[in-house]
């Protein structure tokens, strides 16, 4: 087997310093020129990617853009073959087309037959990368030496990135961003209820079409820096990471795009600060960190708060139990504030010391000793409880 | 055609067969997208059994890679259940993430592991018969052929042992559940048997075609039957063709065997996407044309049952009043016409009497809506192509 | 009679080619509070949604105020079956409701002052005024049910198409839901409801259509159901108690 990833790798440390660290890499960032382009095009590719990516998402079309990135690989092949131009413009523009039959394809095939879309979305890919594969592999047999340059779209070659192409990204994004708020009303509102959208009087298919044009356009813009490999999940992360921050979609577009370009950022520097280390992967993997945290840290839908709220509210239910049960003992006694023995509170299955602490803790209760009194407050509160909870039960 | 020759076809077949099964169920079951995320992520796997092993036919390895297989399934329905994302997005997110680990491992190993991320991609079929399985100093033949023939007869045990509990669990999960039959253990089993297969098979021809001949040849065989038997065997008819012909195209045009068998598994689609007889695009398209046809006939008829005004059934009515444009009205007044469903006076058209009782006949069933029936009137509806 | 506010003539509607309403003919005067009902897979839904032009039928035409409905958007607002999107969509209630103004306000134009003002009222109609600002996946399906409803009260129509209003929400929901809507049909609005109880459909509605791929009857409450034609709709020998 041959060993050309290793080699591809060591070429994308950029012919510099075999290792290096962040602060030097910072300090290159605004005096080398290979390092600022490549810097400044994944950083571009993040915020259009992410941007998009929301879209992506929230239509469930999720896998969609690992199809399409993979339906792309043919077109780069083919527009070599007939133009012979390594030129990353014209290899662009057949990976689109080829990219957007791979999609008109995929709804062909779930419109028109039984197969769902998931069987639609595996055959696409994986007979158009086949395909793809095909074409590489013959064209690496032929005489012409000028091929090497296509085994990036497989898996990115961030360094290949000239100015050129970060201008072409900027652009793209430019248009894309102009088209966003200008029918922002119109996305939004097919994005959430697409038949309502009709009644409206809106050309829904013009929409859907405006949508996912862009949402390949970004795929394609990104297979020169990631790859077909690992495209979709620079379409999904950043999304799903900031889906869990904000309830608005205005907000979420916006953080997906600052998700999307610091994972371009920091993905570049660690790659480039590191030896042996390609940056699609590295990139990506920044993202699924940001994906990771954002799972787990974020107030409103994160695990860890959820799981933090179950304790808390069954940690109040067990107190309100020992409050009840106090309550049901002070009851017998004319006198509420009565001392009764904490002993008899080892019956209930609620009570822990540190129940009764808190209880204390909140004035509900008064501890002398071995024996305890329910406070004034504390028989109000528990009281009310016990109204509350007995309605309930009805 | 020489020995390897051999050896290299008989290869790809098996690899065709014994991802044809499992392939068959994943498209029945709608997770055909699961296979390509296991054939994605069981790269770190396969590079951790690497540094174990140094023996990518290692069984050792085979089961760790495997295991990353499982886990892949298992972080995306762990994810899918916490609601954060919706269900495809789960899969999208975690195998990109454990390839990338893969990726990233090879290369800061680059002087240990001679692996290549190509090669799990797309596989290196032409060099199979070169790596011998020695037993005592006899050589018994090429380690890949053994490694997936073993797999293959496992998958081929199980298949007959469980098919009933497959079929069932892939057709009704309530009923199968009821009955006694877990089907988380028969899901599992089936995503193991998945990962197992990709891991076996990768080394071969990549993970990508696995990917192709899981999933390509199981659809064609599904828009050709809906028999769980007939569609087994379609599959795997379908996918050892598409690996033999594939072979030699590739070795043909001298480029990756990987590409070529999954481009010929793509014209196969193609042809049955096409051409199938009751499925295919063709199929469907013409019986729409008919159908649009036979629904307006039929509309037409009901029209006329339902109203007895003149000015209802005038000629000119059915362009005006049922908004059809001119070309399909005078198709559809011709082919009632024609099978004396209606006569028409003074350009007042009327019912025959064959043609009341066909559109009571006709209602009656589209309101009761019993499929015996409707297979009935297709029949009858036959008498009007020509 | 009055003034006919939805004229449907000779409709044909076919899913792939599998027809699933027939030669509908169906008038419907202005001012009436008008129940479709039928049993599962009669095409109540359908019928609206031909009628909204969201499926495009094979045969026949539909006119509202004696013009095709693209004419008259302006006239008519729908409320979709709750189910039909995905509540866990980012978005807040109040948004949800301004999306109401988008038919009036065209393309590009964004809502301002005025459309929020419209919503804003719209949600004290339907008592959400307090759960503006709620993300909707946060809301009870009845206040879900809800939002749609002041989401088509923004639209200030004439003609109002509500798909299983009633579905999964609670009692007090579907009393303020009813209420609304009679308070619609007394401003001189006509009300179009798929509805699946037939018990409820003498107290909430005064005109009633009966549909089971083909229109079995349509007329006032009082004149037509009863249980000849609920019969005829629902198969041999349906049983149902009425309740005055």
């Amino acid at each position: 087997m041959t060993n050309k990833t290793n080699n591809d790798c060591k070429s994308k440390n950029l012919a510099t310093t075999k290792t290096m660290d962040i602060t030097k890499y910072i300090e290159l960032v605004f005096t080398d020129y290979t390092l600022r382009t490549i810097t400044l095009g994944t950083a571009i590719l993040g915020a259009v990617t992410g941007m998009l990516g929301s879209f992506a998402v929230l239509r469930k079309q999720s896998l969609l853009g690992d199809a399409i990135s993979h339906a792309a690989l043919p077109g780069i092949a083919i527009a070599f073959l007939i133009t012979g131009a390594k030129d990353s413009n014209t290899l662009l523009i057949g990976a689109l087309i080829s990219g957007l039959i791979g999609t008109f394809w995929i709804r062909g095939i779930v419109t028109k037959t039984h197969l769902k879309s998931d069987t639609a979305l595996g055959l696409i890919l994986s007979l158009f990368f086949g395909f793809g594969m095909l074409l590489l592999t013959f064209i690496q047999k032929q005489p012409n030496a000028n091929q090497a340059g296509l085994d990036k779209y497989l898996f990115g070659q961030a360094a290949t990135l000239v100015e050129s192409d970060v201008w072409l990204m900027a652009i793209i994004t430019g248009i894309c961003l102009i088209v966003m708020l200008t029918f922002w009303k119109e996305f939004k509102i097919l994005l959430f209820d697409a038949d309502y959208t009709k009644t409206l009087g809106f050309n829904t298919k013009f929409i859907d079409i405006l949508i996912t044009t862009f949402i390949v356009l970004a795929i394609v813009l990104g297979l020169q820096t990631v790859g077909v490999v690992l495209m979709s999940a620079m379409l999904l992360a950043p999304a799903a990471a900031a889906r869990q921050w904000t309830n608005s979609l205005s907000v979420m577009v916006v953080l997906a795009a600052l998700f999307g370009a610091f994972s371009g950022v920091f993905g570049t520097a660690i790659s480039a600060s590191q030896d042996n280390l390609s940056t699609g992967p590295v990139i990506v993997l920044v993202a699924g960190v940001f994906v990771v945290f954002s799972f787990i840290f974020s107030p409103n839908r994160g695990l860890l708060f959820k799981q933090i709220r179950f304790i808390k509210n069954r940690r109040d239910l067990e107190l309100h139990k020992t409050l009840a049960f106090m309550h049901h003992i002070a009851e017998t006694h004319e006198d509420i504030s009565h001392p009764h023995a904490v002993k008899l509170l080892n019956n209930f299955q609620g009570y822990t010391r540190s129940t009764l602490q808190k209880l204390v803790d909140k004035n509900y209760v008064q501890l002398h000793g071995n024996m305890w009194s329910l406070t004034k407050t504390g028989f109000e509160v528990a009281s009310n409880l016990y109204t509350k909870q007995s309605t309930e039960d009805e | 055609m020489s020995n390897a020759q051999l050896e290299i076809q008989l290869i790809a077949s098996l690899v065709a067969v014994a991802c044809a099964i499992p392939g068959t169920f994943l498209v029945l079951r709608k997770m055909a997208m699961i296979s390509d995320a296991i054939s994605h992520s069981i790269l770190p796997g396969i590079v951790i059994g690497f540094f174990i092993t140094q023996d990518l036919n290692s069984p050792i390895l085979i089961l760790l890679a495997a295991l990353t297989g499982i886990i892949t399934v298992v972080l995306v329905e762990y994810i899918q259940k916490t609601g954060l994302v919706k269900e495809d997005t789960a899969i999208g997110l975690v195998f990109p993430a454990l390839f990338s680990i893969g990726v990233i491992l090879i290369a800061k190993n680059a002087n240990d592991v001679h692996l290549d991320v190509d090669a799990v991609l797309l596989g290196e079929l032409a060099f199979a018969p070169f790596d011998r399985l020695l037993i005592g100093g006899t050589d018994v033949g090429p380690k890949s052929l053994w490694v997936i023939g073993t797999i293959l007869l496992v998958t081929i045990a199980l298949l007959i042992l469980f098919f009933k509990e497959l079929k069932l669990s892939t057709f009704d999960k309530g009923l199968a559940a009821s009955l006694g039959f877990s089907p988380a253990i028969i899901h599992y089993g089936l995503m193991s048997v998945s990962s197992i297969t990709t891991v076996g098979a990768f080394d071969a021809v990549g993970a990508i075609l696995v990917v192709a001949l899981m999933i390509a040849p199981a659809a064609a065989a599904y828009l050709l039957t809906t028999d769980l038997k007939k569609m087994l065997a379609l599959a795997i008819t379908f996918g050892v063709f598409s690996a033999i012909l594939g072979y030699w195209v590739a070795h043909w045009l001298d480029a990756s065997i990987a590409g070529s068998i999954t481009t010929v598994l793509g014209f196969v689609f193609l042809l049955v996407y096409l051409f199938a007889p009751s499925k295919g695009i063709i199929a469907v398209m013409y019986r729409e044309k008919q159908q649009r046809t036979e629904v307006s006939l039929l509309t037409f008829l009901l029209h006329l049952k339902n109203h007895d005004e003149i000015e209802e059934r005038h000629v000119n009515h059915l362009n005006e009043h049922i908004n059809w444009q001119k070309v399909r009205s005078k198709t559809v007044l011709e082919l009632a016409l024609k099978n004396n469903m209606i006569h028409i006076e003074n350009n007042i058209v009327s019912l025959t009497k064959k043609g009341n009782n066909f559109t009571s006949k006709a209602i009656n069933y589209i309101i009761t809506n019993e499929d015996t029936q409707i297979e009935d009137m297709k029949d009858d509806f036959f008498l009007f192509r020509g | 009679m009055n003034k006919i506010a939805v004229k449907v003539d000779d409709l044909t509607v076919a899913y792939n080619y599998k027809p699933v309403l027939w030669d509908i003919d169906l008038k419907i005067p202005e001012g009436v509070l008008m129940a479709i009902v039928g049993p599962n897979g009669a095409g109540k839904s359908t019928l609206i949604k031909s009628i909204l032009g969201i499926l495009k039928p094979i045969a026949g035409s539909v006119s509202i105020y004696g013009k095709p409905y693209e004419k008259q958007r302006q006239l008519v607002a729908y409320v979709p079956q709750k189910g039909s999107v995905d509540w866990d969509f980012p978005t807040t209630a109040l948004d949800v409701v301004m999306m109401g103004t988008y038919g009036s306000l065209g393309w590009i134009k964004r809502p301002g002052q005025k459309e929020k003002k419209a919503a804003l009222e719209a949600l004290e109609k339907v008592g959400m005024l307090a759960f503006k600002n709620r993300q909707i996946s946060q809301l009870s399906g009845g206040q879900q049910q809800r939002i749609f409803l002041a989401r088509a009260l923004v639209q200030n129509a004439s003609i109002y198409f509500m798909d299983e209003p009633f579905q999964g929400v609670d009692a007090t929901t579907e009393i303020a839901i009813i209420n609304i809507l009679k308070e619609l049909r007394k401003a001189g609005k006509t009300v179009i409801v798929v509805h699946h109880d037939l018990q409820t459909v003498p107290e909430y509605f005064d005109w009633v259509t009966f549909l089971n791929v083909k229109k079995i009857a349509t007329g006032p409450v009082r004149d037509i159901f009863n249980d000849d034609n609920l019969t005829k709709t629902y198969g041999i020998n349906y049983q149902v108690s009425i309740q005055e």
